[in-house]
């Protein structure tokens, strides 16, 4: 029998750790992967022109003039790899100790807490994936029920389509084409930028087209299969309108699989809004990254946005398994 | 068969084809530039028009497919070639390959958008065709892996292989000769998925100019190139024809990975 609270709290455990071993890997990437950047550092921040009291000054302030791990293998006099140890003042450490405190680093270029830069834009990021996935919602719940309840006609079909142009549309192809056409042709808004809650509607929109394509594909088959459940054929007996039907019982049963859509994709979200973001200068976490960080080189900028969008990630992940075993009785034993 | 996959398989032969005879199926060089022809419509000299340089869009877009098909064909191989390798040795021996293959690769690697970890080992890489190809493989093995782990869990219990192995074959030839081919089916369905998803990726990172350096007809570039307020004002075609081409390759092979999984898998049918 594999219930009862001594295995529940086994896979909340484990559950656990595997976030803590993600997370552990995420950092120690963001960390060791600055080590394969070609060429030095300190040379791409300042230039060639810098004098030697400059990157020295850099480096301390970096913690470059440190190992970057606990050993390595530089060559000798003979030009021989030898293994070296460092011992535990190393980046890698450094990094874990003060990311402990709160702290990831100073920016490369501006000096600035990366902590500090990351927050500024975090609030952008998240009200972006938010309002994406409500636009989302509210296309594909009404989409996919219409195209269920009536399954095989040109309804149905027109639905299908419209889903598919969706999948096959990535963001960077959609974004352009509302901006050509409500911000070039039309003149209805502005091609960039967040000041207006009218700015939200064209990223949005772009960021959200292909979480509504495959969610109206789930509630359409989620309803086609609610259907022929007995529960239907009861209510319909009992003499309930096909409206109140499918609105108030199958809607609420084939939601459940949506739900668990709908967190993972909010990951996905993230991932996309880094797209997004350049192409409606959004200023959120992507921005920050492509253009902050990978295009001024301000390595610790890349490691933070990176870090912080797949700890958001992964804890979304989390919280979605949360929910749907709250909202499914049944898989909460299986 | 599904129509739908027909229609994939008939536009993924019509890239292939165009990808192999690029040099011959263009009908301008790819990187002339030439500012008198800038922003030119659609005609009968330039099939798709000229971009904001002067350049023949329709050339770059018969171009790009090679980038495009190279990227995919690349990741996609050396991604399942990896994860078969790995997926059925952890499958098959189980023990600490195992334990690390589907206890920690699994767990860790599917757990964070692959798209943010191919935009991370690119940004510290540096940008370019074969780095881009590195990163792609890096992320798109574990996946084939997974799947393979668990085909030839399910195989391994058969018959006919307990036969084979009560006959005294080698764990090479059981392997080889009796799990492999029966676990081969769903690769094939999720190698073409694959290819979508690398296209696809190939076309981000380059848009994000984090792929293929900028003069190179990549979709994802001319795309970046085609976006500034000017041009779509001026030029929306730009734009408009190597989007198309994006969206009708992701669809072909989608089209055809679910086409494949039906086709192998009756109890999908009669939905």
């Amino acid at each position: 029998m594999r219930s009862g609270f001594k295995y529940k709290f086994f896979s909340a455990l484990r559950r656990f750790a595997i976030f803590l071993l993600v997370v552990w890997t995420v950092v120690s990437l963001v960390t060791l992967l600055i080590e394969l950047v070609p060429g030095d550092p300190a040379v791409a921040v300042l230039g060639e022109q810098a004098t030697p009291e400059q990157f020295e000054q850099f480096r301390q302030l970096h913690g470059l003039d440190q190992p970057p791990f606990f050993f390595s293998f530089p060559r000798d006099a003979q030009n021989n790899r030898h293994f070296q140890w460092h011992g535990i003042k190393n980046r890698y450490t450094d990094y874990w100790i003060r990311l402990f405190h709160g702290d990831m680093g100073r920016s490369f270029r501006t000096d600035r807490p990366v902590i500090e830069l990351i927050l500024e834009r975090y609030p952008a990021t998240i009200q972006l994936a938010l309002s994406a996935l409500l636009i989302a919602v509210l296309i594909a719940i009404p989409l996919g029920v219409i195209a269920g309840k009536n399954r095989g006609t040109w309804i149905d079909n027109l639905a299908s389509i419209v889903a598919l142009i969706g999948i096959s549309l990535p963001g960077f192809v959609i974004g352009p084409m509302l901006v050509y056409v409500f911000a070039v042709k039309l003149g209805w808004l502005a091609p960039s930028g967040r000041f207006d809650w009218t700015d939200f509607i064209l990223p949005s929109f772009t960021l959200g087209a292909a979480l509504a394509a495959i969610l109206t594909r789930m509630v359409r088959s989620s309803v086609i299969e609610e259907l022929g459940e007995d529960y239907v054929r009861t209510a319909r007996a009992k003499g309930l309108s096909e409206t109140k039907v499918v609105y108030k019982h199958v809607l609420k049963n084939g939601l459940i699989p949506v739900v668990t859509i709908l967190g993972l994709q909010l990951g996905v979200l993230l991932a996309g809004a880094i797209i997004t973001e350049k192409i409606f200068g959004w200023p959120g976490l992507g921005l920050l990254l492509v253009e902050d960080g990978i295009g001024k080189r301000d390595y610790r900028v890349v490691q933070g946005c990176v870090l912080v969008i797949s700890i958001t990630y992964i804890v979304a992940n989390m919280l979605t398994d949360m929910v749907y075993r709250w909202l499914d009785p049944r898989i909460r034993v299986s | 068969m599904n129509r739908l996959t027909i229609v994939g398989l008939v536009i993924v032969a019509i890239l292939v084809i165009v990808a192999i005879f690029a040099p011959w199926i263009a009908t301008h060089d790819v990187g002339a530039t030439n500012l008198s022809l800038r922003y030119l419509p659609p005609s009968g000299q330039y099939f798709f028009g000229t971009d904001s340089t002067g350049r023949d869009i329709f050339s770059r877009v018969v171009f790009g497919a090679r980038i495009s098909l190279e990227v995919g064909i690349v990741v996609v191989s050396v991604s399942t070639f990896i994860g078969t390798i790995l997926g059925a040795l952890a499958g098959y021996y189980g023990g600490w390959l195992d334990r690390i293959v589907s206890g920690y690769v699994f767990n860790v690697f599917l757990a964070f958008p692959g798209l943010l970890l191919a935009i991370a080992m690119v940004a510290f890489l540096g940008a370019g065709l074969n780095k881009l190809i590195f990163a792609l493989c890096i992320i798109g093995w574990v996946g084939y892996a997974r799947l393979i782990r668990g085909q030839v869990l399910k195989v391994r219990e058969y018959d006919f292989v307990q036969a084979a192995r009560a006959l005294g074959a080698s764990d090479a030839r059981i392997m080889l000769v009796h799990i492999l081919p029966n676990a081969i089916q769903p690769l094939i369905v999720q190698a073409s998925l694959g290819m979508a998803g690398a296209v696809l990726s190939e076309a981000s990172l380059s848009f994000l100019g984090l792929g293929v350096p900028p003069p190179a007809p990549s979709w994802g570039v001319m795309i970046e190139e085609a976006r500034d307020l000017s041009t779509l004002q001026a030029a929306p075609h730009a734009l408009i024809f190597p989007g198309i081409a994006i969206a009708l390759t992701v669809l072909a092979f989608n089209f055809i990975g679910d086409g494949l999984r039906e086709y192998l898998d009756p109890r999908q049918r009669s939905r």
